[in-house]
């Protein structure tokens, strides 16, 4: 059984089909890329998966857990984290506490307790630290740790977002566009993470992405989309030669390019 | 300068940071303990009241400058607070029991309003904040059987393990007591999942949301919590005034409280201690120098409101940080001591949210 299934997903705003009727899965263990033109409905997907949106139609299954119709907050709580396209981290806050609110959800003592800090909060404490340090020597980040966000050079911040993601212990991993506003060095720094995430930790990764050169590296799998429609799915090689793939870039045929 | 080397993750999670910091704030301690035995009545009275503005501060603090939701409705939870507290003491309750029952039913209160006004921000939810300011103002005219409407409602003595809290000093320790109190439960909310909770939903909803943050829930308790603080200090602030009159829970205190917030530091414990001071103490300096002002500017009305919000102004666009900024800086001067530039305060342009070009 797969680990993720979408199947028949669409939403719509107004008179557009952002994502229309859209069927893939997402087996255990792999690095699973969404690609496609500007608007292709890809951003979109993500925020139906972490449940910002509603389906208007069609189910999404998650460990054989039906979670269509659960509320975004639990999302985390599922094993589901996830990056955006523009980094969404808490500015005001150090390294180390954003990687603590990743850990908020696996967060359990009462707020009377919280309010005393007795020492079952501490002992909580201690712990959601020891996990964050995890993190933080996994991605090197530790001459950060106690910056603040705000005063952080932005490809820094990039791996913070992965990171924190990563304090949430996720089964499944959504990336979008690691890669944006990163220099070519910095990219490949991410495409390792990347591979790391995936053998070391054995996460598996459902990543949006523009650089073919970082899907080429990191994929197994590779979906395309355009007008919030499937053209093709299958490896990075195939899907970059499929003939529907190159005309929604180009708006030619494979021979012209050629 | 000072270096910490950590060694241990139990120095992060405690309150003091290093030796320094234990014997600053318990010298600060003891001379606050000492101060009534020294000072004139008149001075224990006045930093009595200040004590009163900082809990209700460090409340708003934990609204606005944690969670990032305003409230212009502050000066209702004083008043719930302040009744409730009285009217049970009226009634023979003692005072150990109204002091909590106060915070504890403001707190609810808070959380009724909280719930309905979540879906809000910014604007808007100032907006409702001071609609339903003016609805418990009207509530406490109206409902003359508990409140005595405009006649007031003179507050009883309150005593507590038998000593009796009348005049200054009473007000001062109870009202200490209860800061330091109302400080410790902030400073370990902070330091907890709840507080970093706060700091989310203040910085990015939609990143507090998939972080498995649940919105509604978290601002209906920091709204709870900053009402049930801001209740306690109502309850002390009725032996304060030692007369309640529902006029003087009007919108203008709502607005003191929030220069106190703006004042002394946006999202710092202590700013809104500075806050307090400053708030409490501006209208007894321009006391006494009002009668040695040129122009007859001292004689002018409203020369108190008018200079609160100048002064709520100038730091929102030259100290944003505050008063809680200018001390950090200050300190940081000293421990850098010759090495600190101009520079190294300036406060930097971020371009986080640019977009890819290419």
């Amino acid at each position: 059984m797969s680990l993720f299934e979408a199947q028949g997903i669409s939403v719509r705003f107004g008179g557009i089909r952002a994502v229309d009727d859209v069927t893939f899965n997402v087996e255990k263990g792999e690095v699973f890329s969404i690609i496609g033109p500007n608007g292709a409905g890809k951003t979109t997907i993500f925020n139906l998966i972490s449940r910002i949106y509603n389906s208007t139609d069609g189910k999404l299954i998650f460990d054989g857990h039906d979670f269509t119709r659960t509320p975004s907050y639990q999302v985390a709580s599922l094993g589901i984290a996830r990056t955006f396209q523009n980094i969404e981290l808490f500015p005001n806050a150090t390294l180390l506490q954003n990687l603590l609110i990743g850990r908020h959800c696996h967060s359990r003592v009462g707020l009377l307790s919280q309010m005393a800090f007795l020492p079952s909060t501490r002992r909580a404490e201690i712990q959601h630290r020891e996990k964050a340090e995890d993190v933080i020597a996994f991605l090197g980040l530790q001459r950060y740790r106690d910056s603040l966000i705000a005063n952080l050079p932005y490809g820094v911040r990039k791996v913070v977002e992965l990171g924190r993601a990563l304090c949430i212990e996720p089964k499944l991993l959504l990336l979008d566009e690691p890669s944006s506003g990163l220099n070519v060095e910095e990219t490949e720094g991410m495409g390792f993470w990347i591979e790391d995430i995936k053998k070391d930790l054995g996460i598996t990764v459902i990543m949006v992405e523009h650089d073919m050169a970082l899907v080429n590296q990191v994929s197994d799998r590779v979906m395309a989309l355009n007008y919030g429609k499937v053209l093709a799915m299958g490896s990075p090689r195939e899907v970059q030669t499929h003939p529907e793939v190159v005309k929604a870039y180009l708006g030619g045929e494979l021979e012209d390019v050629a | 300068m000072r270096y910490l080397f950590r060694t241990d993750y139990r120095q992060d999670i405690s309150v003091a940071r290093h030796g320094g910091d234990l014997f600053w704030y318990g010298l600060l301690l003891f001379v606050m303990f000492v101060i009534p035995l020294v000072m004139g009545e008149f001075y224990v009275g006045e930093l009595g009241g200040v004590f009163i503005f900082a809990i209700a501060g460090v409340a708003l603090m934990l609204l606005v400058g944690y969670t990032g939701l305003i409230s212009l409705g502050h000066a209702a939870f004083l008043g719930i607070g302040a009744y409730v507290n009285s009217v049970l003491l009226s009634r023979g309750v003692p005072f150990a029991i109204t002091l909590p029952a106060a915070g504890l039913f403001t707190a609810i209160c808070g959380a009724a309003i909280g719930l309905p006004t979540l879906r809000m921000s910014g604007l808007y939810l100032a907006i409702a904040t001071l609609a339903f300011g003016s609805i418990v103002g009207t509530v406490f005219q109206k409902w003359e059987s508990v409140t005595g409407g405009f006649d007031g409602f003179a507050v009883p003595t309150p005593s507590i393990l038998g000593i009796n809290l009348d005049g200054a000093t009473g007000i001062y320790y109870a009202s200490f007591v209860v800061l330091l109190f109302v400080i410790w439960v902030a400073v370990n909310i902070l330091r907890s999942p709840m507080g970093r909770a706060m700091v989310a939903i203040r910085d990015s909803e939609v990143s507090a949301q998939s972080m498995g943050i649940h919105l509604a829930r978290y601002k209906a308790m920091a709204f709870a919590i900053s009402a049930g603080m801001t209740g306690l200090a109502g309850a002390l602030f009725a032996h304060y005034v030692r007369f309640l009159a529902p006029d003087a829970f009007d919108v203008l205190l709502s607005v003191q409280f929030v220069t106190i917030v703006f004042v002394g530091g946006l999202g710092s414990i202590q700013g809104a201690i500075f806050g307090a001071l400053f708030v409490r103490l501006l209208p007894q300096f321009i006391a006494i120098v009002r009668d040695d002002l040129p122009f007859g500017i001292g004689r002018l009305p409203g020369l108190e409101p008018s200079l609160f919000g100048l002064v709520l102004v100038l730091v929102i666009l030259f100290q944003p940080d505050g008063i809680n900024g200018l001390w950090q800086k200050a300190k940081h001067w000293f421990t850098a001591y010759p090495f600190k530039r101009q520079q190294s305060s300036r406060r930097q342009k971020s371009y986080a949210k640019s977009e890819r070009l290419r």
